[in-house]
């Protein structure tokens, strides 16, 4: 969805017999904004390539600062590295279930909240979807939050990092307005007609209508859940349950290496020495899943927000 | 008025409340809508149970904060003490600086990088070249999608001050290397910017989808009336998109005393200690993370934030409904 292919060019709109000519400020000002945007596209891409290179050069090579742009003295010993290290890989599998439970129990209440709220005439749905829309301006805050997981025993269990973060309003709001756009009434009334109950209209015409928000739903839960780190940090203690931010903070951030995670003492020598490459790929894996998702879904997810914002 | 007056165009939820409140003296009517929409309720359930657990049972735990919570008495048991937390709050010597660096650290963010989604919202609407404009916009997104650990990361690894490479490019001018995130009266530059960087790009949607109502004979007039291209964006493309603006800026006020809470909190450290402690962080160490987690009093200092966020909101709503003519409500 490019905002600016929607611009017809002047001169087709202007027809062919005249076409107007840039002028030579405009020129000089296009040139400009196309010389801004690519740089501001270097400067974001910059960083993420740089990492990516710096993880498979050689580690003396990047500590001498011979790594500029691409990699130096090929290998891939940091990523050897990482599968030995085994809260990393117990991380990366939790984090993967965390993403695809979580995006797939959030989206299902999604759907079912935005499509009550969208049918017109529903008795109460004003007072429902004031309760949901206060909560986006106040909430409870992360002790008394932190007190009900507690209450309910989800602490240490996979469930404290599903449940609380189960519904996001926002998706509510943006899923609804989807409904009340590509759903016209007529097509509620002539379900009706044919005999078709609120649920099988649901299941059998509404869901199929809706492939685009439904993926947008489970791409932003799932990626949500995938960076999410704090539910994490607060709600458990039990380390096999830790998703890969957690574990990626202590090594990045914190430079924590637990000498236990290893299998054997040369590993762990070999780990000390590799430990600043070490943290080139531990990002590189941190970034990778969700910048290889999200290509393919932002065409709908950038449509899912604009017709959320238009007409939210 | 009664229930049987059929929904109407724009009925707004208190309207609609109301309505339904007035209703419970001819309850036929409601009854049997009621009952033949049994089913969109029963679809219902599920959300607003989980809405009534995760969000509206904290709301009623916030008593906690006029209370002296203890584990064993629970939330209902445990003896009120009025204000006491907050008074304690007020008077620590914490309380000034937490303020002081909240609303600092928020504002440089507001100020800073407010504008810049808009910039680049006309500068991608401006660009012709289909296929330059998606790359721009595909590769500006990426960020967004990168958690907050790896972000945070990035920076710890990219500014080392000995193998980082941000240092090793000021060194190429001959600046001495700098510990970027040793250093308190940079942490809020690291903060600022590192988001400019990853919000930008994905920042700009909205704009850009308000860009796209901009009908395109205002474009034609204006060029046959000899408008440069940088008038045009001044005078057409942005007033079209104030009112998206304006709305986003109120809800950034209403979150004044709320910035990102995670990233500060990951990219704090002894060093940078002192211009990086926020209100939430503040509120995250005292009541989870110490060894005696005070509730009751972390609860306290969370509500007196939140508090103010939404008088904030308010406040910024009010203004703007009456001076930019656009709200939120």
């Amino acid at each position: 969805m490019s905002a600016a292919g929607t611009l017809p060019p002047d001169e087709t709109r202007l027809g062919v017999g005249a076409p107007i000519q840039d002028t030579r400020g405009d020129k000089i000002a296009l040139a400009c904004i196309y010389t801004a945007l690519a740089l501001f596209c270097v400067s974001v891409l910059y960083p993420l390539v740089y990492v990516i290179s710096a993880s498979i050069s050689n580690t003396h090579k990047v500590s001498a600062g011979e790594v500029w742009l691409w990699p130096v003295g090929f290998t891939l010993d940091a990523y050897k590295a990482i599968f030995d290290y085994k809260s990393i890989v117990t991380g990366f599998g939790n984090s993967v279930y965390y993403a695809v439970a979580g995006a797939v129990v959030a989206t299902v209440l999604t759907l079912l909240a935005a499509y009550p709220l969208s049918r017109k005439g529903l008795p109460g749905k004003g007072l429902i979807m004031a309760a949901f829309v206060f909560t986006m301006m106040f909430s409870g805050g992360i002790i008394p939050t932190y007190l009900v997981v507690d209450q309910l025993g989800l602490l240490n269990t996979r469930w404290a990092m599903i449940l609380p973060a189960a519904l996001a309003v926002w998706n509510v709001i943006i899923t609804r307005t989807y409904f009340m756009v590509t759903i016209p009434e007529e097509l509620v009334e002539a379900g009706k007609v044919d005999g078709c109950s609120d649920f099988g209209f649901f299941w059998r015409v509404v869901l199929p209508l809706s492939k685009p928000i439904i993926a947008v739903n489970l791409l932003f839960y799932a990626v949500g859940q995938w960076n999410s780190f704090f539910n994490a940090l607060i709600y458990l203690t039990n380390e096999h349950l830790f998703p890969l931010q957690v574990i990626l903070r202590q090594i990045l951030i914190q430079s924590k290496i637990d000498p236990s995670q290893m299998p054997d003492a040369s590993k762990l020598l070999q780990l000390k020495e590799l430990q600043q490459q070490l943290k080139y790929s531990l990002i590189v894996i941190g970034m990778i899943p969700p910048l290889l998702v999200y290509p393919f879904v932002q065409k709908h997810f950038v449509k899912g927000a604009m017709i959320g914002s238009l007409k939210g | 008025m009664t229930a049987s007056t059929e929904t109407r165009a724009g009925v707004e939820s208190r309207a609609r409340s109301k309505s339904r409140v007035r209703a419970a003296k001819p309850a036929v009517r409601l009854g049997v809508r009621m009952r033949r929409n049994w089913q969109l309720y029963a679809m219902l359930a599920l959300p607003l149970i989980w809405l009534a657990i995760f969000a509206y049972w904290p709301m009623y735990g916030v008593i906690i904060a006029f209370k002296d919570y203890n584990v064993v008495s629970g939330i209902w048991g445990s003896p009120w003490v009025g204000f006491k937390h907050f008074h304690r709050f007020a008077e620590s010597y914490q309380f000034w600086k937490l303020i002081k660096n909240t609303v600092y650290l928020h504002v440089y963010e507001l100020v800073a990088t407010f504008p810049l989604p808009i910039i680049l919202a006309l500068c991608l609407n401006t660009v012709r070249k289909k296929w330059f404009s998606r790359s721009a916009q595909l590769i500006t997104y990426a960020p967004h999608f990168i958690s907050t650990v790896v972000v945070v990361g990035l920076i710890v690894v990219l500014t080392n001050p000995n193998t980082g490479v941000a240092n090793k490019f000021i060194g190429l001018f001959g600046f001495g290397p700098v510990d970027f995130m040793g250093d308190a009266g940079l942490f809020r530059h690291v903060y600022v910017w590192s988001g400019a960087w990853q919000t930008m790009g994905f920042s700009a949607i909205i704009y850009l989808a308000a860009l796209t109502s901009v009908p395109p004979e205002l474009h034609e007039a204006a060029i046959v009336d000899g408008a440069s291209r940088l008038r045009r964006m001044w005078h057409i493309d942005l007033p079209s998109i104030v009112p998206v603006a304006v709305i986003l800026l109120i809800l950034n006020i209403g979150s004044i005393l709320s910035v990102g809470f995670e990233k500060v909190l990951l990219l704090q450290n002894n060093l940078n200690l002192d211009t990086a402690e926020v209100i939430d962080t503040y509120v995250y160490k005292i009541g989870l993370a110490s060894q005696v987690p005070q509730f009751s009093y972390a609860t306290a200092i969370g509500l007196f934030r939140s508090v103010i966020g939404l008088v904030l909101l308010v406040l910024a709503n009010t203004f703007a409904r009456r001076f930019a003519k656009s709200s939120l409500w």
